[in-house]
């Protein structure tokens, strides 16, 4: 599935992209906040597939899961940075959030069309590839099962 | 095991709280059809939604009691901050291995505990299998040699350490302090050096064990009512030490008696500087909270700061022990007097408008000096709000002017 590219800078942190004022209530709420400061019309305009590039430390902060949940509840396909933060990253991927690190080129503009292979570790554009930090197979298997729950449901089966 | 490599690890304890915890976790285990692995490994700490100012907050805070009812964990109740609770009811050894649903888990590793904060999801899985895996890290060390200047202390060395290597410096490694700076160092400040590896993009920020740590271990284990430090067989100390010749990531050498007091503007703590260098920016509010900067050590540094003295005309000064234990240290010694005759107001020992809760949340253009670890633009209230970080000390001194000062000024003068 491709989508359009949303392009932000370094260390978008977790009060961004979970504001901790509307932490008490459901992710739907959450998420219509979600990115406001960096972005106010994010939520508005984000559609299934649509991609995150981001630079360096994305999702620095709080452990809050949703963080990465807002933007899957939100539909984004990815999230495509320079590097993560930690805790961040494992949550994404317990929530089948693909993320992946690399390289990008200034080139990238925001609107551009993109679709994120995690298994071949491309971002695939109209007109050119770029290749992206593979991910370690352990890691692919829970992205592919959907997530930790997903991929724990079949242990405990 | 090598560095980098993917590994599964038993976990010996996992902290949960309110937020991140049950009402989080209750339908994942429930999506996975199976209960606790092992219910005596799991502590639960409401702080979050302490005091309960809201009915969501309250719903909140009652499904997490009713749920520590049902699956029979310890649950400390209102106790304060769950890294601040969790050590001082005598739930942490050297050499655990420990998860917390929290970033600042890494708090931990202060009593020399392998101890990182994660996800929902990611604890679910913990609590149903009693395992989760992780990168084995590779060791970034911070090295600080010298003897600290009076009036300045941890708070200092983490945000000048957050300007040098950036937020990201950390790389998700294991952070270890060393060098005779540390050793001096007293365990509550230890706890703010490890505290904010999160800061540093850390998974985990690590103290050898030595006598400070077994000394601290002994005392809550000597009191009657910590029934949670369990058998006090700690390891041996040596054994817990990382070899001299061990490879290391990174070295950073730091200089401990060449440092300032440092403060952090807006909207980063990577965005720190000298105290001398912020150009006297007026302060409206004056916060000393949260697990960072608000335990006994810090109110009583922020005490010695502000002695006899009334804070300047048109500041509000707000103050939230890390933990009540601590407020009760606080209390019994007269710091805390000390602190409310300057002017602080006295509020709950919770994460409170440090993580974004409560009633007194700042309002925009309200320009904060803040003893907490964090100044995300919005996280403390209105994304309008400007929140510069400093130490207990700092905060105290600023509170004292109106403008951001120079502890080390009114500690020369102490009244």
């Amino acid at each position: 599935m491709s989508g359009r590219i949303f392009l932000l800078g370094d260390n978008i942190d977790t009060d961004q992209l979970a504001p901790g004022q509307y932490m008490k209530g459901g992710i739907e709420a959450l998420a219509r906040h979600c990115l406001e400061t960096a972005r106010p019309d994010f939520a508005d305009t984000v559609a299934v597939g649509d991609l995150i590039i981001a630079g360096r430390n994305f999702g620095a902060g709080s452990s809050r899961e949703q963080a990465a949940e807002a933007l899957k509840y939100l539909g984004v396909a990815g999230v495509v940075a320079q590097s993560f933060a930690g805790i961040f990253y494992r949550n994404a991927i317990n929530l089948g959030l693909p993320v992946m690190s690399g390289q990008l080129p200034d080139s990238l503009t925001d609107g551009e069309v993109a679709e994120l292979d995690i298994e071949l570790a491309i971002l695939q554009l109209s007109d050119r590839t770029v290749a992206l930090e593979p991910l370690p197979d352990n890691i692919i298997a829970i992205l592919r099962d959907g997530g930790l729950i997903a991929h724990l449901k079949k242990r405990f089966a | 095991m090598a560095v980098g490599e993917v590994v599964t690890v038993r976990v010996d304890l996992a902290m949960i709280h309110d937020s991140g915890g049950p009402r989080r976790v209750a339908p994942l285990l429930a999506e996975l059809g199976t209960g606790l692995h092992n219910p005596d490994q799991v502590v639960l700490i409401s702080d979050h939604y302490v005091p309960g100012d809201s009915d969501e907050g309250r719903q909140i805070l009652r499904f997490t009691r009713d749920w520590a009812e049902r699956e029979e964990v310890v649950f400390h109740d209102s106790q304060g901050i769950c890294h601040i609770v969790l050590p001082q009811q005598g739930h942490l050894r050297p050499g655990m291995f420990v998860v917390g649903g929290d970033s600042h888990s890494c708090t931990g590793g202060a009593m020399g505990a392998y101890m990182f904060g994660v996800g929902a999801t990611d604890m679910a899985g913990v609590l149903a299998t009693g395992e989760t895996w992780i990168k084995v890290p590779g060791t970034i060390m911070l090295e600080w040699q010298g003897v600290l200047a009076d009036g300045v202390g941890a708070k200092d060395m983490m945000l000048h350490t957050c300007g040098l290597i950036g937020m990201d410096g950390g790389e998700y490694q294991a952070i270890e302090y060393s060098g005779d700076t540390i050793t001096r160092l007293p365990i509550q400040e230890r706890m703010t050096l490890a505290n904010m590896a999160a800061e540093l993009g850390a998974q985990a920020g690590l103290i050898a064990p030595d006598k400070v740590t077994t000394e601290f271990l002994a005392a809550i284990a000597a009191h009657d009512s910590n029934h949670y430090s369990r058998s006090l067989e700690l390891p041996d100390a040596a054994e817990l030490c990382t070899d001299t010749d061990a490879e290391l990531l990174r070295h950073h050498r730091l200089d401990a008696s060449a440092l300032q007091p440092q403060v952090a503007a807006p909207h980063s703590p990577a965005n720190a500087m000298p105290v001398s260098d912020c150009g006297n920016t007026a302060v409206d509010v004056a916060y000393i909270g949260a697990c960072t900067g608000a335990k006994y050590h810090d109110m009583q540094a922020a005490a010695r700061v502000l002695g006899k003295r009334r804070i300047a005309p048109g500041v509000r000064m707000m103050l939230a022990p890390a933990s009540l234990q601590d407020q009760q240290l606080a209390a019994a010694d007269g710091t805390l007097q000390t602190l409310q005759d300057a002017g602080a107001q006295l509020l709950p020992s919770a994460c409170g408008i440090c993580a974004g809760y409560g009633a007194d949340r700042l309002a925009a253009d309200t320009v904060c000096i803040s003893s907490t670890a964090r100044n995300f633009k919005g996280r403390m209230g209105d994304p309008a709000s400007q929140v510069w970080l400093g130490s207990p000390m700092t905060v105290a001194a600023s509170a004292l002017t109106g403008r951001i000062s120079d502890p080390r000024e009114f500690l020369a003068t102490v009244q």
